[in-house]
């Protein structure tokens, strides 16, 4: 079972992707959280999906507040950049790191508290930028790092380790995205690997923010019975609106035979996804339509996983801004000043 | 020997009351821009209230043969068009002085002055018969009145009507109806009254190599001649115009002429946590970046700072200082921010502040910050203030050296990692003890994770004391450094006296004028202008040096007093605190009574050895 073996033994596979990399060369240190943790398998998906990619591990950047979840970049793409820095900050920060350099494709590893209560002003301003980044919320219902209080994606009358019920309204980041105008939207669960890898490649390839809210139980607090992100919890009311399958743009000839049931989108970047819907008639371009059918089903307590919702078609942050395609920081600095004629000249206003 | 005696010609001072939202502050900059363009030294302070429209508003011009700029406590002219504010306005006149005011009303009675004499004008009443248009009148009522004042103060009306051909250039109605309006006050004053007063104006030419300008304006300009190329901020006055400047000169020079595309990027953040946060994030990137916000960002911002002093990531922070605590007075000026930005930030933390005097210096510590962030590998503070950020001040032109490039500090590029059999970010302290650091995108082999949790000098995880406090020395060593680095003090010690004058950025322009006039009164006094945080050794020797020395600061708690108790060695009893912190630009009068004061109970108490200067 993939949710609960540590990933103590490395992948054994030798195959090497197109930069000639095995899957160990998007390893990171190794991981220092409980035995179970559903963040130490989101991690294995991002590994796999990187290696999948083939992303150039020094073309990454790695970002993250503070929480059990906001560790793990440590833990994949050793050869990557990365900056775990304060709670609740990543948004920011990332935005900042993207604005300073196109190039690099950022990933941001949250957690629920922070990104839905210290920093969630945050994370709807970088929703709103459309910046470009895969954005993960490792959401497990509680702050694994403080010892299991309830986080604000608990649910009403979930249950804590000790016997309280949650009495609040819980705040569904994947709702909150698509109200926000959010163009990708996708839940995972952390105990779903083969769903979830495809799901991440997809983000990695869109235009703007990818949101990636991944149910990931916390063994040590909310693993229990009257918890609503268990594993067990999870497993028996998902329901999987689409299985995402990603084609990188030289597979396409290949793959691209038309099937029953499958909505291709291409990407920014000409690479596919293809959706296998579930429910019939579930269209991920329908931003109305996915956001009342992820209220109906929340209603229920069903938890909808899948890409949701995809809009390749509004400008990211630079696109908005008109940059430079050379990213900022690298622009010399003979084009970046004015020079001692321009202030002469200028200075002839200031009189 | 409060004021040195005025002969009245190009050395006065005026006081316009107004009421905001009125559009008096366009009529007012350009009295003073008219008579910048005589070449007469000339200053203005704007004094305005948190507010859109309906609360008093001052400025105050003052004309000085000798350059003096500071704020004149001695209003030889009020220019009193709010009558909400007459009582108070009509008693700050100097004895035998003057108050133009709107006739169009009557003014009460009780507010008449023998002492003063009065210049009364049917401003509103000529305005309202000459023009339609209900807003155009008010405006226009400013414009009648800066009128009377050309005639009043004998400024020469042809580079007025210059000034307005500029400001309206293609906008023909408008120029005719300013035209007319200038006329109405003009001419009244010429018919009714003799003119000019005994004050006035007179050609000079002391403003051939000056320029007019804000220190906001400036350090934006610093900023894009520093090549920054990412901003972050959340609007808050008195900081706002930094990045409104910003904006505007990028878009100016930053467009690349083929595609247009941009080589800027300004980000509105969602607040100040965010827009350090930006900062934080594009710097680490390999980016110059900065934001510039005031007092209530910067308490919002000492969460990241810690990180990015931590992480050692470079940051530039323009702080343009309003009066605190909390929201306080937002549209006042103060230095409270000192111990604040000193040491931003829980744990041991200590930052490097830049504190500019003038907008030419905001200039030019803009570009200094951002080397001195690279290089060292911290975030660098510029700790302006109202004052110096949103009036106008004559300044010497700005001078820009082409051969300057950016001192980016110790980055490894790929070819230097690939040397390296292995990088560490925080091993191999250089004589700063600045260690390298890698970019993003340029080499796995230069990749680490940044991180605020504590950290050993490989950059690896730890919560080993010994490791722990290696690091957090080196950065102490490390910010020692820097006092090196800092602009120098400005040290005038030529009177060789036992009394010390210490100040650090507005101030100077007041405490300069009070030396003068302590000299006329006998006491001579050395001074000092800190530039820079840490602190140069010369700053402590210079404490040494002297018996006493008054430090003058504008906020209650004698900040800068108290940093210099932290972190020299001097005794306390040393220095003595001068302190003014109401929210207006300091003026001589204030220092000259207060270091009187200090100097004679010294020497009562017989503190002061010998001669007193
Ligand atoms: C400003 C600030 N306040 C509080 C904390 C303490 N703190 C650390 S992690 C955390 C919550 C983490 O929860 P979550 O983001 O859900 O991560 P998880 O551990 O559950 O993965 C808190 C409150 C902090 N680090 N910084
Ligand atoms: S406390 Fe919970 S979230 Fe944190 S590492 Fe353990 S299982 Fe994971
Ligand atoms: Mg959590």
């Amino acid at each position: 079972m993939p949710s609960i073996a540590k990933p103590v033994v490395r992948h054994p596979s030798q195959q090497t992707n197109e930069l000639g990399l095995t899957i160990r060369d998007y390893e990171g240190t190794m991981s220092t959280l409980c035995a179970g943790c559903g963040h130490d398998s989101i991690t294995a998906a991002i590994v796999r999906a990187l290696w999948e990619i083939a992303m150039p591990p020094h073309m990454l950047g790695k970002m993250s507040g503070i929480g059990c979840s906001s560790k793990t970049p440590a833990y994949f793409a050793n050869g990557a950049h990365g900056f775990n820095s304060a709670h609740g900050r990543m948004p920011a920060i990332a935005t900042g790191a993207a604005a300073a350099n196109r190039d690099i494709t950022y990933i941001g590893v949250s957690g629920d508290g922070d990104s839905l209560s210290i920093g969630l002003g945050h994370m709807c301003h970088a929703i709103r930028r459309n910046v470009r980044m895969v954005y993960v919320i490792e959401n497990n219902g509680v702050y694994g790092l403080t010892k299991g209080q309830f986080s604000a994606s608990a649910d009403v009358g979930s249950k804590s380790k000790r016997g309280e019920s949650n009495q609040f309204q819980p705040i569904d980041p994947v709702i909150l995205a698509l109200g926000l105008g959010a163009t990708f939207v996708a839940r995972g669960f952390s105990g779903d690997k083969e769903h979830l890898v495809p799901i991440l490649r997809a983000a990695f390839a869109h235009r703007g923010l990818a949101l990636v809210d991944v149910i990931s139980p916390c063994v040590t607090f909310n693993d229990h019975s009257g918890s609503t992100k268990s594993y067990l919890y999870t497993r028996k009311n998902e329901l999987k609106a689409t299985a995402a399958d990603f084609v990188p743009v030289r597979e396409e000839i290949v793959t691209s035979i038309a099937e029953e049931g499958v909505t291709s989108i291409a990407m920014h970047d000409g690479n596919i996804v293809r959706f296998r819907s579930v429910p019939e008639g579930y269209d991920p371009t329908d931003r109305q339509r996915v956001m009342s059918f992820l209220l109906d089903k929340k209603n229920s307590s069903e938890i909808v996983t899948g890409l949701l919702f995809i809009d390749e078609t509004v400008d990211n942050l630079h696109e908005q801004n008109n940059t430079s395609a050379v990213p900022l920081c690298q622009l010399p600095y003979e084009q970046l000043c004015p020079g001692a004629r321009a202030l002469d000249q200028l200075q002839d206003e200031f009189r | 020997m409060q004021q040195r005696s005025r002969n009245g010609i190009n050395d006065f001072a005026i006081k316009l009351a107004n009421v905001n939202g009125t559009g008096s502050a366009s009529a007012n900059g350009l009295l003073m821009q008219a008579i910048f363009r005589m070449g007469v030294p000339v200053s203005g302070k704007n004094l305005f209230p948190s507010n859109i429209q309906g609360l008093p508003t001052w400025y105050e011009i003052r004309v000085s043969k000798d350059g003096y700029g500071a704020r004149s406590l001695d209003y030889d002219l009020m220019v009193a068009m709010n009558a909400q504010t007459y009582a108070r306005d009509i008693q700050e006149v100097r004895r035998g002085g003057y108050v133009l005011y709107d006739s169009s009303w009557p003014l009460d009675r009780a507010l008449w002055r023998d002492d003063a004499q009065f210049l009364p004008i049917p401003l509103a009443e000529m305005c309202n018969s000459r023009f339609r248009n209900p807003r155009e009148r008010t405006l226009l009522k400013n414009i009648a009145y800066a009128g009377a004042l050309v005639a009043f103060l004998d400024i020469d009306m042809a580079v007025i009507e210059t000034l307005l051909d500029e400001k309206f250039a293609g906008k023909k109605a408008l120029r005719e109806s300013n035209r007319q309006a200038l006329h109405i006050g003009y001419d009244y004053a010429r018919e009714h009254f003799s003119c000019p007063l005994p004050f006035h104006v007179q050609t000079m030419d002391a403003n051939r190599d000056k320029i007019l300008i804000d220190g906001n304006t400036a350090a934006a300009l610093g900023c894009v001649y520093a090549g920054a190329t990412v901003a972050a901020w959340y609007p808050i006055t008195p900081s706002t115009s930094v990045m409104d400047a910003f904006r505007e000169f990028c878009e100016r020079y930053r467009r690349e002429p083929e595609t247009g595309r941009h080589n800027y990027l300004v980000l509105q953040a969602e607040d100040e946590l965010a827009a350090i946060g930006m900062v934080v994030g594009a710097c680490w990137a390999g980016a110059r970046a900065f934001t510039a916000t005031s007092g209530p960002g910067i308490s919002l911002m000492n969460e990241l700072l810690g990180l990015a002093y931590y992480s050692e990531i470079p940051a530039v922070i323009i702080d343009v200082q309003r009066v605190g605590p909390s929201t306080g007075m937002p549209t006042r000026t103060q230095q409270g921010d000192l111990l604040e930005c000193a040491y931003a930030s829980h744990g041991d933390t200590k930052h490097i502040l830049l504190f500019p005097a003038n907008p030419g210096e905001c200039f030019e510590f803009a570009v200094k910050a951002f080397d001195l962030a690279e290089r060292f590998q911290t975030p660098v503070i510029i700790l302006s203030d109202l004052d110096i950020g949103m009036n106008d001040w004559v300044v010497p032109r700005l001078h820009w050296d082409d051969s300057y490039r950016p001192d980016h500090g110790r980055i490894l590029s790929k070819e230097d990692l690939d040397r390296l059999p292995k990088f560490y970010r925080y091993s191999d302290e250089d004589e700063n003890h600045v260690t390298p650091r890698t970019l993003p995108g340029v080499s796995p082999k230069g990749a680490y994770v940044a991180r605020g949790s504590g950290h050993n000098k490989l950059g690896a995880y730890t919560e080993t004391p010994d490791e722990y406090q290696q690091v957090m020395d080196r950065l102490a060593r490390k910010h020692r450094s820097a006092a090196d680095a800092v602009p120098l003090p400005q040290i005038e010690d030529t009177a060789r006296s036992r009394i010390g004058i210490i100040t650090l950025g507005g101030c100077d322009p007041a405490v300069r004028e009070a030396l003068d006039l302590l000299a006329d009164g006998g006491i001579t006094a050395d001074y000092l202008r800190i530039r820079g945080f840490p602190f140069h050794k010369s700053v402590e020797e210079f404490l040494y040096a002297h018996d006493v020395c008054f430090v003058i600061e504008q906020n209650r708690d004698a900040q800068l007093r108290a940093l210099l108790v932290l972190e020299t060695c001097v005794p306390k009893d040393r220095l003595r605190s001068v302190l003014a912190y109401g929210g207006f630009p300091l003026s001589a009068r204030h220092v000259v009574e207060s270091v009187s004061q200090h100097v004679q109970e010294l020497t009562i108490a017989g503190k002061m050895k010998g001669r007193s200067g």
